[in-house]
């Protein structure tokens, strides 16, 4: 299928950014690496009558590390984010999740602000932001409004998002030399995971967020207290109470949640043996 | 291969591993597949599909769509029909198969989800999109019947109320005494039931067609993805009311096809048809998304099937119980019952048994129609019969290997005629079990199996032994009144350079085709492979033929081809007789050159031949005759297929914590006679085995109740991608065919035929410690570890 | 409304008028007659679509030909005339590394970038390098065969 026609403007500071957002309003769209967008329009899931392309923005390019907080400009791509040596030292975490990512050439174009602004609830990205309790940024005209990742996801594809506002970064406190793991399992190389989990220690306590169990990433906190305790078994029983997975092509809620088991499991053993 | 004599020349590259002529164009970009071609005055369709299951069509509004930019026309079903007629897809032989009247556009009612309705024709298929989102259907929902499992019950809507029910086919066979073995009080019983999943055929390239039907001629030309060009021919004309030699179909390259391209698909007539009424080319590109709603689909099997053993090791019967819902039409021209015919066609058949009784159920139903799609029956019919022997095995506590040996048909029994009155001119079960089990170091693995077993890591192995229908005679098709040519002809020709040209009905699909039919050819004649060309795909300059399908390029088209390059020699020895004034038996063509026969010293260079033969004429023999070209034809008439068989074996590891199957390695021995190209068989096999892995744990066309398809993108339908798959072993048994100088058999559906049941085997192999087995694909975490009692 | 487009392909300066709509593939094939690359789902699962932008691999159907402005976009065409690609082309035909072809030209360029980045991979890595580009017909065997041999040469 070929998309539907729409108009295509070119930003590259955000003002103009935000200019375009006022003038087209709900029918536009943000084009960042197109590897979601492009495919819903080229479904014809998506018709907007105008896309915003970003991706000249140089304001939303760009990692640094300042004052013990990484903070990693939307416009990052997967690849950039798995090869980069501050977010190995600082986010390690997200390193780990990249190479999970679909594939190669979609790595090279996909962004993690677009990512975390479609907020897939099997992406991987969405999930490591929860677990690194990290903090968006979002800009607007009006400036800067700082939204922690767990108020961020608010629902199916649904963020906090403003329609006049553009993701500009995430800033995560550095993890540095703390345990982290990420699991999870798909059918094949580069699928969206049935189940998966980032796990990420923290100063005596555990953060654990899952994707693919719901319409968002979520925390499950009474397994990870059980978790930080010592007591895997009782985290694992603890997310029959946490976890409401749904039925869909891989199988009923049941195999999400022993999956969930599983990967609870196996993130224990991960974390222990780092 | 002493009975090779005819075919093993002194040039001759029949068993050798030479690549194909026609690669290099392809990984240079400069393939030519129906989208990249462009004729002037082109436009394009795109077409509004049925978005239910089951619906009538009240109205159609399209004046917006009809004003849209670069909107050309908006033909609906009932237009449509004027121009083109309706088809039955019945067969005579297969009695008592019935099915409906089938529109290219869908008239007034739709019966599956992804029916073409509507067409709509602009200057590019996204105008032609936008136009169709413009159409205004008024729909009226009728129930579907969806289920296959109730499609016959009371109650259920029956889709055609002219046909009366939902049967489309039924077909019953005993043959022995299968009551009185399965009665035996010295036997055991072990039963089942089989689902294969729902699949279809995902070719890389989608179905195109291009036509161009030129008024001034009142010719149409189609350049088509399809395998059977005289086939197409044939339907074309017979729709479209047009003469038989006033359309030409031309299929360059093929992006895939493996049984896909050789049916008759509405929107592909409907394309033909719009060429026709507007008098300019059409083309129509199949989008993913549509393709995955209107290619056939194939394999929705449920079979309950159970076994007899002795409990010294005897299988004694199989009774298989199969039912398929093959959505809302038989297919033209095949027809959609040849795929439950096969299964009771082929169940049991590796072995012996005394007693046998199968029946298929053929019903209609509500969603994309099926129809023949690689190894049409056989990866059914062996997952069933191999799981069943399986089962006798762990029944009676004999080692899988062993039950089979003692039961597969032996090697020196043939001619045999088998419990489903299958006639074998010639297999080699044993030595195919035999190779496989030392190719794969069973004791060894078994033993490592065992070993990894203690530790807690659960790896399985599974065999399956299976028989392959190749070289279809009319019986397949001719004698139920299809026009489909089981009959291929080559011409081959020599040039004035000395080259050779070869002209064949059978066609390319990238098994490999012109590589072997160039092999042959060169042997034949006694040229250098590089100085012969082949052309396939065009009804306009190859003899008539049958295309390439059920395995028959080879066996069939190889034959005739290899007929008509020894008649060419002969030719060249005639005239070269006269030129040289030497016994033609005396002289060989051999290197591009005639020699002498016995010292194989060089006379003639062929281009020497050339140049006097179509300049210098004036210099022979007034009356020697001066044919430098040949055409030969080739059509099975002992069997009515050259049936093939071979083993596979599968090991794979079992995660019995989440149900998720790695596969290891893969092997398969096989036996298709003369094996022309060593390389080209192996990675036919290979490939039809990966589509069979694909069948067995990643691939389903799973359906909401309401009959929506839910995987119905390549998000969803997984095919099997490199990271999964497994490498895979070949080899060879070869068991020529006497029927023909060449001996060749098929290859092509080999892989795809035992892959699922050595999967299945293996899987339930490494269950075993636990009880658990599964019998449904595809193999799915979910459904292993509901087997295991996890979920 | 169509766009003005300036960019290289194959090392020529193109300049077109396009429609946004129009992803980069499209282009490729109906504005530049490129008909190498293919489109086989366009949604960004089967690779066949995959060529080099600014020396990169990426799905031709999920970016826009107005996104290609100003950049530097490599075909199989053109990777055949520079000769980049000789050996794995040469390997893959040697090898039977394809069947219809339909899937190769993209395959090519994953197995070139493979190699770019990994030239002595394992038949593991290259199994997984090239996981995003469907092949149908082969069973991939082959294809791991063919640049196996070539990262041994
Ligand atoms: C075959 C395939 C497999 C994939 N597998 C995975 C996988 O396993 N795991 C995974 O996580 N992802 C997967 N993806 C998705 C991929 O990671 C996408 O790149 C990502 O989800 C979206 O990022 P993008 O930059 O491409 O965003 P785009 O597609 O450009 O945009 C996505 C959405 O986000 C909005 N948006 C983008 N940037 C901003 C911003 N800065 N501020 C506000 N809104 C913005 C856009 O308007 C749009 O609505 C897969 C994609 C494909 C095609
Ligand atoms: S066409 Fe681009 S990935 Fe399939
Ligand atoms: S060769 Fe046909 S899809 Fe790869």
């Amino acid at each position: 299928m070929k998309p539907a026609p729409f108009a295509y403007a070119r930003a590259t500071t955000l003002a103009e950014v935000f200019d375009l957002l006022e003038t087209h309003g709900d029918s536009a769209r943000l084009l960042a690496g197109g590897q979601s967008l492009v495919a819903a329009l080229n479904l014809r899931l998506a018709s907007p009558s105008v896309l915003l392309d970003i991706n000249g923005v140089a304001a939303l390019r760009g990692i640094s590390f300042a004052d013990g907080r990484l903070r990693i400009g939307a416009l990052t791509r997967h690849a950039e984010l798995g090869a980069d040596p501050l977010v190995a030292q600082h986010a390690p975490l997200l390193a780990q999740a990249v190479p999970h990512i679909a594939h190669a050439a979609i790595r090279n174009r996909g962004t993690i602000g677009g990512s975390l602004a479609l907020a897939d609830p099997a992406a991987e990205l969405p999930a490591c932001i929860l677990a690194l309790e990290a903090v968006l940024v979002l800009a607007s005209r009006e400036g800067e409004r700082r939204v922690a990742a767990r108020d961020f996801f608010q629902g199916l594809y649904q963020t906090a998002l403003r329609g006049d506002e553009v993701l500009a970064a995430v800033e995560i406190a550095s993890q540095a030399d703390v345990p982290c793991t990420l699991q999870e399992l798909a059918r094949r190389h580069g699928d969206y995971a049935i189940v998966g989990l980032a796990a990420q220690s923290a100063r005596g306590a555990l953060r654990l967020a899952w994707f693919g169990v719901g319409a968002t990433p979520l925390r499950t906190p009474r397994a990870e207290a059980a978790l930080a305790a010592g007591d895997v078994a009782g985290a694992q029983a603890a997310l029959a109470g946490e976890l409401d997975p749904p039925e869909d092509l891989h199988g009923p809620p049941a195999l999400r949640l022993h999956l969930a088991r599983v990967l609870l499991g196996r993130a224990a053993a991960a974390l222990k043996g780092h | 291969m002493n009975e090779l004599s005819s075919v093993d020349r002194p040039n001759s590259y029949i068993g050798r591993s030479v690549p194909r002529p026609n690669a290099k164009r392809l990984v240079a970009g400069r393939g030519q597949y129906v989208d990249d071609l462009r004729l002037p005055r082109m436009v394009h369709v795109a077409f509004l599909r049925s978005p239910h299951a089951h619906a009538r069509i009240l109205s159609i509004d399209s004046a917006a769509a009809r004003a849209a930019p670069g909107v050309v026309r908006v033909v609906t079903g009932a237009e449509m029909a004027e121009v083109c007629t309706p088809w039955v897809g019945v067969l005579h032989h297969l009695k008592g198969l019935k099915s409906a009247p089938q529109h290219a556009l869908a008239v007034d009612r739709a019966c599956w989800q992804g029916e073409p309705v509507v067409a709509v024709v602009a200057r590019t298929r996204a105008e032609a999109e936008d136009a169709v989102g413009l159409v205004e259907v008024a729909w009226g929902e009728l129930p579907a019947t969806v289920d296959m499992e109730a499609a016959l019950a009371e109650g259920t809507p029956v889709i055609h109320p002219a046909l009366g029910d939902n049967l489309a086919f039924m077909r019953e066979h005993v043959g022995g005494e299968p009551d009185a073995c399965f009665a035996d009080a010295e036997s055991v019983v072990v039963q089942a039931t089989f689902h294969t999943g729902r699949h279809t055929g995902v070719c890389l390239e989608g179905r195109a067609i291009l036509a161009d039907y030129n008024p001034a001629e009142g010719r149409l030309t189609a350049y088509h993805s399809n395998q059977a060009p005289h086939m197409m021919q044939t339907v074309f004309a017979k729709h479209l009311g047009l003469r038989e030699g006033d359309v030409r179909v031309i299929c360059r390259d093929v992006g895939g096809s493996y049984g896909i391209k050789v049916h008759v698909y509405p929107d592909e007539m409907a394309t033909a048809a719009l060429s026709k009424i507007l008098g300019r080319p059409v083309k129509f590109s199949a989008d993913r998304m549509e393709g995955m709603v209107s290619d056939i689909h194939a394999r929705d099997h449920r079979i309950a099937a159970r076994a007899a053993v002795t409990k010294d090791g005897v299988i004694t019967a199989m009774e298989i119980d199969d039912l398929t819902g093959i959505g809302p039409y038989s297919v033209y021209p095949r027809t959609s019952a040849v795929e439950g015919n096969q299964v009771v066609n082929l169940c049991g058949g590796p072995y012996a048994l005394r007693g046998y009784k199968a029946r298929t159920t053929v019903v209609f139903q509500n969603k994309t129609p099926t129809c023949q799609y690689r190894a049409v029956g056989h990866p059914i019919a062996t997952t069933v019969t191999e799981g069943l022997v399986d089962l006798a095995a762990e029944a009676i506590g004999m080692d899988p290997a062993e039950l089979r040996r003692r039961n597969l048909l032996a090697d020196d029994v043939y001619p045999f005629k088998n419990h489903a009155n299958l006639s074998f001119e010639g297999l080699s079960h044993q030595a195919c079990l035999t190779k496989l089990l030392a190719m794969m170091d069973y004791e060894a693995l078994k033993a490592e199996r065992d070993a990894l077993r203690a530790k807690g890591v659960y790896r399985g192995i599974g065999i399956a032994s299976f028989i392959e229908l190749t070289n279809p005679s009319p019986f397949m098709y001719g004698i139920g009144g299809a026009r489909i040519s089981a009959m291929d002809g080559a011409t081959v020709r020599l040039d004035p350079d000395g080259s050779v040209a070869i002209a064949s009905g059978v066609t390319e699909q990238g098994q490999g085709t012109e590589a072997m039919l160039a092999q042959i050819v060169a042997g034949a004649v006694g040229v250098d492979i590089a100085r012969v060309r082949v052309t396939t795909g065009d009804t306009e300059t190859t003899p008539y033929g049958g295309g390439t399908w059920a395995s028959r390029g080879a066996g069939i088209g190889g034959e005739a081809a290899l007929q008509a390059g020894h008649a060419l020699r002969e030719q060249i020895l005639v005239i070269a007789g006269a030129m040289l004034q030497a016994a033609p038996e005396a002289l060989d063509v051999r290197g591009g050159a005639v020699v002498d026969r016995a010292t194989g010293a060089e006379r003639l260079p062929l281009e020497e031949l050339g140049r006097i033969v179509y300049f210098r004429g004036d210099t022979l023999p007034k009356d020697l005759p001066r044919e430098l070209v040949a055409t030969r034809h080739y059509t099975p008439k002992d069997y009515p297929f050259a049936f093939t068989n071979g083993a596979q074996a599968s090991y794979l590891e079992v995660d019995v914590e989440t149900g998720f199957v790695t596969l290891l390695k893969h092997w398969c021995v096989e036996d298709c006679g003369t094996v022309i190209n060593p390389m080209l068989v192996d990675e036919q096999i290979r490939g039809g085995v990966v589509q069979g892995l694909g069948g067995a744990l990643l691939e389903h066309c799973v359906y909401s109740p309401e009959g929506q398809l839910l995987s119905g993108s390549l998000a969803d339908y997984l095919l099997p991608m490199s990271g999964e798959m497994p490498d895979i072993q070949v080899a060879h048994v070869e068991t020529p065919t006497k029927e023909s100088a060449l001996g060749a058999k098929g290859a092509g559906e080999a892989g795809t035929a035992g892959a699922p049941a050595a999967v299945q085997n293996a899987i339930n192999d490494a269950l075993r410690p636990f009880g658990a087995r599964v019998f449904a694909q595809p193999f799915t975490p979910a459904r292993i570890l509901t087997a295991l009692g996890k979920i | 409304m169509k766009l003005d487009l300036s960019l290289t392909v194959n090392g020529e300066a193109i300049s077109a008028r396009v429609e946004p709509r129009m992803h980069l593939v499209d282009f490729l094939r109906e504005v530049l007659d490129l008909t190498g690359s293919h489109a086989g789902c366009e949604h960004g699962v089967c690779g066949a679509c995959s060529i080099l932008v600014n020396g990169e691999m990426v799905r031709g159907c999920l970016m826009l030909a107005v996104q290609a402005e100003g950049a530097e976009v490599w075909t199989v065409e053109g990777l055949t005339e520079s000769g980049a690609i000789a050996a794995l082309q040469e390997a893959f035909v040697a090898r039977n590394a394809l069947q219809c072809g339909y899937c190769t030209p993209g395959m090519l360029v994953a197995a070139a970038t493979l190699l770019k980045a990994n030239p002595s991979p394992t038949r593991e890595e290259i199994r997984e390098g090239i996981s995003g580009n469907y092949c149908r017909c082969t069973g991939y065997h082959a294809i791991v065969d063919a640049i196996e041999e070539v990262s041994r040469a």
